[in-house]
């Protein structure tokens, strides 16, 4: 059913120190140096393993729901200077967003490694409830840090965390969102590593996870680039994709990247870069180290990370991944930021004229997709990831349209 | 000025000489206050530690606990900036004669400036730098920087770590070996955790630098069976909570220290 291209060969990198350019590494403490170099080379003995592939393979297509579908959106598309714009589905996956195929992929990993608790993170509770879903599909143990914040906003994904039999730890520190539970779940890292895997949910964190979750995810691409070539006979002009630490926008660029089309990544930019309420690290950001690698991150003068602002919480982190930080630098992809009006007008946009409520997430890559069709003008070709489903937004949206303000 | 790595050589080398473990104590920077954390630093050497520690606040302290986030919270609120983090070393080096360390997290000295940072921590008298996100593979740059200004290096070794690993960190060190008692974040346990013991055997086979442990060691019985393997004993989270137990009196951290000294010179 797939080809094992969503394993790419080592061209796009990363070196075998983590580096993509300048980018990337492993800044952590020694108590984690054993643990990290075991997940690497335990990835590395598994992703030339075909038991491994095809289990995993397995889980994408009789569990998760894979491949999911491509969606052309007509009736949006008017308002994207008549562009043809298809949507990758990824809200069709078990779970409801893209997260659910990086999970699944660690998961197993965990099991070969003989470790019988895992532990995440998760911002928007997306990758939360897919952690808390695969660690009850094997059998693990399953603890999500959550910063206060967003479980108030995302109090959905937390009562299915919950029902998933996953305990969700509130992290009360900081800014009380992702930044901050990341923080929490590699200190509880630091004391179990001895029977814990941190399942990390995004392209960023110390070698090896961004180059692991990136292949992890990779399989989006892989199935969009032939789903389109089947339905419109070439390669699109623009592929966008919301980025948060930038997993789901990895997974569908990476597999173009020796193609001419163009990647565009829309960053959360809050109440505008004009304040200081954003999450746009790449656009407003300098190089810096968060979390284990060296990438763009917002910080002060002085290297002390600065709070993001976000509508969306998958969104709302001052970090991004390495990979994405040298792709800027070599401007083979370009980052764009997205005010929190703008997703949200997307968002309703998408609802009403298509039938799918998109997470205010991906609604960051629908409004860039509206502003990139209006660029390209009816000859354009929009390959546009719909990263997760509405469903644990309504709260969120429903009081942002009735004039509340986020 | 030269940095007094050799400072804290020669304290380590006497109280080796004498017969005991050398007591290290510490706190960030701004906590409770900038002057504030002066005079408590001024109180612990006086009341018999050796060697301070002194914390640059980061707003992402990974292997820190709930009572030096609370401390480095307050300080990054109130302000707390690098140099007030070197005016504290200047201070309480100037006081006291005795050798003080900064510890840090290595992004703000990444964006400050290597070479700069290297400059001014020698300049105001330090003796060198404990780097716990910094891996050795990394640390290149900053060794060249600290080897001119003769300043320590000071990686944070695990239980976790294999020989090999061991080894490799201990030769690009320089002043001690910081060995981290247990697998987890700064904070007080209730026992000393049986793994510092054997890392800080593993680590004499393939080292000849003093060796201090630190992490989860709050009371005077942990400092003294610490004391019976290890070179130095490294306390920080107690004495913040002392402060944060009396936060109008900078001097609180005395009793404990004074506690934590007799029960070195005991052993
Ligand atoms: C639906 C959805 N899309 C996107 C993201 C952002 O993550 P990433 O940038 O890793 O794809 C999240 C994060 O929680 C999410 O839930």
């Amino acid at each position: 059913m797939f080809d094992h291209s969503f394993f790419p060969a080592a061209k796009h990198g990363p070196t075998a120190d983590g580096y993509f350019g300048e980018f990337g590494g492993k800044f952590i403490p020694e108590a984690l140096t054993a643990a990290v170099d075991e997940v690497a080379a335990e990835y590395e003995r598994a992703k030339v393993d075909p038991a491994f592939t095809t289990e995993f393979e397995h889980l994408l297509a009789h569990y998760a729901g894979r491949p999911t579908a491509l969606t052309e959106v007509p009736r949006f598309a008017e308002r994207a200077g008549g562009a043809r714009v298809f949507l990758k589905r990824e809200d069709l996956n078990h779970t409801g967003s893209h997260k659910i195929s990086n999970v699944l992929g660690q998961v197993l990993l965990t099991k070969r490694m003989g470790k019988s608790r895992v532990i995440a993170e998760t911002g928007a509770g997306s990758h939360g409830v897919a952690t808390a879903t695969a660690a009850a599909l094997m059998g693990l143990e399953c603890v999500v840090y959550m910063g206060e914040v967003d479980m108030a906003r995302q109090a959905l994904n937390v009562a299915r965390m919950e029902l998933l039999g996953a305990t969700v730890i509130p992290v009360k520190s900081g800014s009380r969102t992702l930044k901050d539970a990341i923080n929490e779940t590699f200190r509880d890292w630091v004391a179990n590593v001895e029977t814990t895997h941190y399942v990390f949910g995004t392209v960023a964190g110390p070698h090896p996870f961004p180059a692991m979750i990136r292949d992890f995810q990779r399989v989006i691409g892989v199935e969009a680039r032939t789903q389109l070539l089947d339905r419109t006979g070439r390669q699109p002009d623009a592929i966008i994709a919301c980025v948060g630490g930038g997993s789901n926008a990895i997974g569908l660029f990476h597999p173009f990247l020796d193609t001419t089309a163009r990647l565009i990544g829309c960053e959360a930019a809050g109440h505008g870069l004009t304040t200081d309420k954003h999450a746009a690290s790449l656009s407003a950001g300098e190089p810096g180290i968060l979390h284990g690698s060296r990438s763009y991150v917002l910080q002060d003068d002085e290297g002390q990370i600065t709070e993001a602002h976000s509508i969306s919480a998958g969104l709302d982190y001052p970090g991004i991944g390495p990979e994405h930080a040298h792709l800027h630098t070599t401007g083979r992809a370009e980052y764009r930021p997205v005010t929190d009006t703008a997703a949200m007008r997307a968002f309703r946009l998408l609802a009403v004229t298509e039938g799918i409520i998109p997470a205010i997430e991906s609604a960051h890559a629908l409004a860039g997709a509206l502003e990139v069709g209006a660029e390209l003008g009816p000859d354009g070709l929009l390959l546009v990831s719909l990263s997760g489903r509405g469903d644990k937004d309504m709260d969120t949206a429903t009081r942002y349209f009735s004039g509340a303000t986020a | 000025m030269t940095g007094n790595l050799d400072l804290l050589t020669a304290t380590l080398a006497k109280t080796r000489a004498e017969g005991r473990a050398a007591l290290i104590g510490g706190l960030p920077a701004g906590f409770p206050t900038v002057d504030g954390g002066v005079t408590a630093l001024r109180a612990i050497l006086d009341s018999g530690a050796d060697i301070i520690e002194v914390g640059l606040p980061h707003s992402d302290p990974i292997l820190d606990g709930p009572v030096i986030q609370t401390a480095v919270d307050q300080a990054l609120r109130d302000g707390t900036r690098i140099a007030d983090v070197l005016h504290t070393v200047r201070e309480t080096h100037a006081a006291t004669g005795k050798p003080v360390l900064v510890m840090s997290y290595w992004n703000p000295i990444d964006r400050y400036g290597v070479a700069r940072f290297c400059a001014e921590l020698a300049e105001a008298g330090g003796a060198g730098c404990i780097l716990p996100d910094l891996p050795v593979q990394e640390s290149a740059h900053w060794r060249e920087h600290a080897t001119a200004h003769h300043l320590a290096t000071v990686f944070v070794v695990a239980p976790s770590n294999t020989d090999a690993r061991l080894r490799e960190v201990t030769a690009a060190t320089t002043g001690f070996v910081y060995a981290s008692a247990l697998m987890g974040v700064t904070g007080a346990r209730p026992t000393l955790s049986t793994s510092a013991a054997t890392l800080v055997e593993r680590l004499r086979r393939g080292t000849d630098l003093p060796i201090c442990v630190g992490i989860g060691i709050s009371t005077p019985a942990q400092a003294a069976q610490a004391a019976t393997f290890a070179d130095g004993v490294i306390v920080a989270s107690a004495l913040v909570q002392t402060l944060l137990d009396t936060p109008t009196d900078p001097t609180a951290p005395r009793r404990l220290t004074t506690a934590l000294a007799t029960a070195l010179h005991q052993t």
